[in-house]
């Protein structure tokens, strides 16, 4: 006599089925993150190139490429990292002006070296998942160089996909700005308000 | 020491830098660059092979070779242009593939941010250049000369990377700490790393934490 609750050959090949399938989404999600991260780097060095090379004024030039800042990074939480420990007794109104400043800030500071860039290429040449993120490779070839890495690390934790950090050769964005920051604040005695002030006037 | 450092940039290093780069066009300053590189290929070599690392050793010989005759006695640069880049190194780096630690973060007079473990690397890597060993006096003073032009040159060539760290910083010291720091760990490591901080995850933890 057959036993009821014995799984039917069909309830048991759809179950095993159901399991595969369960087995596989997290890699089909990763699969998906990993290409929409590499497509967003892919963009990212499209428009960069072309700012690079626009020849546009100085002013001109960092205001664009404040705007791309906005379209490719994730720069609340980027200010959230450099500031460390100091964001959570910051306010809304100073948390929300010290992303205006550092935004401002990270523009001048980088479009100031543009010109060094004119007439080299990036290219992506790794993509790998590390835990909730994706870290984009890229080599940068510049004229009279030896080619060096570049690495973006992407995440959707703001509920787009945008990079949160950049590491040249090693040297990691968010920990160096986290040091500026941080001298900053010491010089104006932890004073959050003056750190920005002169987070502003910084070039 | 890194105050003096600045001091002697501003009055001595920079003025210059800034004056030879602007008199020397560009190719003869490339030159010189080529010059002196083309000079520590033998040394890297040495160190390659304490390291057993014979594919790099291989790779800074041809490029050696390369640039020695094709390359004009190194003033020129073909092998980059085939791929063959150097493969720098010291016996710093040597000593890191030995096991030795790195120790304690040291600012040298003149020449800047270094290791306990690489300014040890810096000292055996003059006393053993095999260069040196073929050359006799006046021409190891043409060395120097050249080896201080190349530096000079350096100094030129990274011009506005090194004024911000010097004279705009907030905090100079510490900004060329990290720097060094984190990209000399990156260069002898070697290997794609994956401790990375997620901030969206690790709220509040300090991700630099030491």
């Amino acid at each position: 006599m057959r036993n009821r609750f014995a799984p039917t050959r069909r309830a048991f090949l759809s179950l095993t089925a159901a399991a595969a399938g369960a087995a596989l989404l997290p890699a089909r999600i990763f699969a998906q993150s990993i290409s929409v991260s590499r497509q967003l780097v892919d963009a990212l060095l499209i428009d960069l190139y072309a700012l690079i090379n626009s020849g546009s004024s100085v002013d001109r030039l960092y205001a664009d490429f404040e705007a791309l800042l906005n379209r490719y990074a994730d720069m609340p939480i980027i200010a959230q990292t450099v500031m460390r420990v100091e964001w959570r007794r910051a306010s809304a109104a100073q948390r929300s002006a010290f992303i205006t400043a550092f935004r401002a800030y990270i523009s001048r500071k980088y479009g100031s070296r543009f010109r060094e860039l004119i007439g080299g290429t990036f290219e992506i040449t790794d993509t790998r998942q590390i835990r909730n993120f994706v870290e984009v490779t890229t080599t940068a070839n510049l004229r009279n160089e030896a080619p060096f890495e570049v690495i973006w690390l992407v995440s959707n934790g703001s509920g787009e996909h945008k990079f949160f950090n950049l590491i040249i050769e090693g040297i990691n964005l968010a920990t160096t700005e986290a040091e500026e920051v941080g001298a900053l604040l010491d010089r104006n005695g932890g004073n959050i308000d003056a750190m920005i002030a002169d987070l502003s006037a910084a070039s | 020491m890194f105050e003096f450092n600045v001091a002697v940039d501003r009055t001595i290093v920079r003025p210059v830098s800034v004056g030879a780069g602007t008199i020397l066009p560009e190719p003869v300053r490339q030159g010189i660059g080529n010059f002196a590189s083309n000079l520590d290929q033998p040394r890297y070599v040495l160190n390659n092979l304490l390291q057993l690392r014979f594919e790099e050793a291989l790779q800074n010989t041809w490029r050696f070779v390369v640039n020695s005759t094709v390359g004009l006695g190194g003033v020129l640069d073909p092998a980059s242009g085939i791929g063959l880049y150097e493969a720098d190194t010291d016996f710093g780096e040597t000593l890191h593939v030995w096991g030795a630690p790195e120790g304690a973060y040291v600012v040298l007079p003149v020449l800047g941010p270094s290791t306990s473990r690489d300014t040890v690397g810096f000292v055996v890597d003059r006393a053993m250049n095999p260069v040196r060993f073929f050359i006799g006096t006046p021409e190891s003073y043409y060395l120097n000369t050249v080896n201080i032009g190349d530096a000079v040159n350096t100094r030129y060539r990274f011009g506005d990377t090194i004024d911000e760290l010097y004279y705009e910083s907030a905090d100079g010291y510490a900004a060329a700490r990290i720097l060094y720091l984190s990209n000399r760990r990156f260069e002898l490591r070697g290997e794609a790393q994956d401790d990375y901080f997620d901030p969206y995850t690790d709220f509040y933890e300090d991700p630099n934490a030491q």
